[in-house]
Formats: C-alpha cells, structure tokens, sequence
C-alpha cells in the first residue's frame, strides 16, 4: 500500500541528485557568494576596509575576504579614500583592466563626492570615471556601513539578468 | 628677534644680512645672491646641519618682492633653529632663486614641492620638475592669484578624459570652504561645515 508523498521541498529519494532552477539564479547565487574585493586603498578609509577583513567584523562571513590586488581576479573594486585628479585615470585604468562582471563600492564621504576635500586637487567624486554600484557614507564609515553595502551589492547581484548580460559585455 | 650666537656670527660674516621678524626663532634675511654661501656657512661653521624645510611666501599680486624663499635650519647638536629668508629675482612669471640641493640633497623635494606650488625657479637644481601636481599641469595652485576651488583644465590622462569625459573641475564649494569650529561645544555643532549655509550646490548663491 503506497503513502501518499508528504514532502513538499527538495528530496533527493524523489528526485535523485538534480536540482531544477533559472540558470540566472545559479549563475547570480555563485556570484554572489564570491564577490572578490580589489582593495582601491587610498586614503583613510583603507584602515576600516582592512578592519572589515579582520576577525572582529569578518568579511569572510560573506565570501569577500580574499582581496584581490591584481585587477584581474577580482569582481569588485572598493574604492576607500580620496581621489586626486592625479590618481583618477589610474584608478580608471585599473577598473577597466577588470572582467567582467565587475561592480564599483564607493567608500566613503571623498570617494562618492569628493567629501570635505572642495579642492584643486581633488575628483569630485569617483562616479565620475566609472560606474558607482553602492555609496557609503561615513568619514570614514563604521566597518558595519561597509558590509551593509556589500550585503546590499549581494542584493543587486541577485537580481541582475546574467545569462542576457554574458551576450551584451 | 630672540637673540642667537649664530644670527650674529652669521650678520657679521655677511654685513648684508638683516634681522627680520619673528615671534619664534632666529630669522635673517639675505639677498638671493648670498643665500648659498650663508647657508653654507651656517651648515659648516654654525651646526645647522638639518634642513628642515624650504618653503615660500607670496606677498599678494602686484607686490614687490612678490616671493620670498624661506629656509628652516636645524641643529642636530645645540637643538636650536634659524629661519633664512630670501626675495626671489626675476619677474611675476619666473620668480627665482639659488639652489641649496649642493649643500643639503634633502633639499630637491623640498624645491620641487616649492616650485610645483609657487612657481619658483630654484637655479642650479639637478631635476626641477612637479611633484605633487602632474607634469603638464599649468597652474601653481599656491599662488594667490590661484582660487582655493581650482581652474578647469584636462585630466592628466587624455586617453581616459576621453573615455569618461571627465576633466579637472572648479570644486562646487557650497558655502564652503569646510572648517571645524573651535570652542567649548558638543561634537556635533563642532563638525567640519560650510560656514555659509544659505545656499549649496542645488540652490544658487544669493547676490
């Protein structure tokens, strides 16, 4: 006399070792999980994004810990201080050596819009050579700010089209 | 002017030499043209053995001298400090003066950060290039005639100017420039801000 089947989720005797899903999720899912910093430290607010990597905050809780400081292996560019018009075309240099997909944080009051420093010196914020994903604000901001903003980056990754991307970048 | 054994030693070896004010240390002013050979004497004779800066003054557009060279010495062995001064020659465009990088090679950064900011030609120096600023970058930004809030120029970097259309802006200032305020109150009316809140970067500056 056969039971009627209970389970509602995924069981493995019912349905062997395949998983049925979006390719989109998958994809998204990995990404996500494996979002590879590439430490743009250039100010300050390098001193907290390296507490982030220290136990006590422990950005490995959220597969980021393994700074990357070679563009190439890296997914996503933290820009943590200010940016001087001398710096900014290396800056730009470096993100566009990155593959893609690769998204931007901006840390900081100086690396979203130039922050206190209204000077000659001083790019009025990093959005103006590349493409900004999440701000942070702070001067410099709580190694809390910077994980919510990697936690909200996980987020957009999430919902972005990533097969229909693979075709167009 | 406090009094010094080596200011006088100094003034009685170069009569040229005055006293010049000062709420500190030691100061003398020279001529340019001696500057080398007093420093000199300083360093061999005197133990100022430490330069500790090279720096300069802009007196304002239209004044003369406009610039003045400014020359912080050290001794490593009495712990006392003199100040030597000197008015550029030459005009507004290429102010100039001798270089001490003979006598101190400390002092090619000091004199290439000098002539980056002001302008000053420092004769004599092995490599007189920009060093803050990138080269090619047309202004001294800290000459008076030079607002605090930049000149629009290109990026440093044509390929990436191009790229990203992006170029050397005046900073929006907003009411700015952004000071701390000093005194006995809690930290947060203690902020660095805009002095001059009424107006910011969405509304204009009122007449």
């Amino acid at each position: 006399m056969a039971s009627p089947n209970t389970e509602i989720a995924f069981d493995s005797k019912v349905e062997g070792e395949v998983i049925v899903s979006r390719l989109d999720t998958v994809v998204n899912w990995i990404r996500t999980n494996s979002v590879w910093p590439m430490p743009m430290g250039l100010a300050c607010c390098a001193i907290e994004l390296m507490a982030v990597g220290n136990g006590r905050f422990d950005i490995a809780r959220f597969g980021a810990e393994v700074m990357r400081f070679s563009p190439r292996q890296a997914d996503c560019m933290i820009v943590a201080g200010t940016v001087t018009y001398k710096m900014a075309p290396h800056v730009r240099r470096i993100y566009d050596q990155m593959a893609s997909p690769k998204w931007v944080i901006a840390m900081g009051a100086c690396a979203s819009s130039g922050g206190m420093y209204r000077s000659y010196a001083t790019l009025q914020g990093v959005d103006r050579i590349i493409p900004v994903d999440v701000y942070v604000s702070g001067c410099p901001p709580r190694p809390e700010a910077l994980l919510d903003a990697l936690i909200k980056l996980q987020n957009k990754i999430k919902r972005e089209p990533a097969t229909k991307n693979l075709f167009v970048a | 002017m406090p009094d010094s054994p080596a200011a006088t030693a100094l003034k009685a070896q170069f009569p040229q030499a005055t006293d010049r004010a000062s709420s500190d240390h030691a100061a003398v002013h020279l001529p340019a043209a001696d500057v080398v050979a007093a420093l000199r004497f300083l360093r061999d004779t005197q133990g100022f053995d430490h330069l500790a800066d090279v720096t300069a003054i802009d007196w304002a557009e239209g004044a003369s001298p406009r610039f003045t060279a400014v020359y912080h010495l050290h001794s490593t062995t009495s712990h006392d400090y003199i100040r030597v001064t000197a008015d550029c020659t030459g005009d507004d465009a290429s102010p100039a003066v001798p270089s001490v990088v003979s006598l101190w090679p400390g002092a090619n950064w000091h004199e290439r950060e000098c002539y980056d900011m002001f302008g000053i030609k420092f004769e004599g120096h092995p490599d007189l290039r920009r060093i803050l600023m990138w080269d090619g970058y047309p202004y001294h930004p800290l000459r008076k005639e030079f607002p605090l809030a930049g000149i629009e120029t290109a990026l440093p970097d044509i390929e990436v100017a191009e790229e990203t259309n992006a170029k050397v802006i005046p900073a929006p200032m907003a009411g700015g420039p952004f000071v701390a305020s000093s005194g006995e109150m809690n930290l947060t009316e203690a902020e660095p801000r805009a002095k001059d809140e009424s107006w910011n970067e969405r509304k204009e500056k009122p007449e």
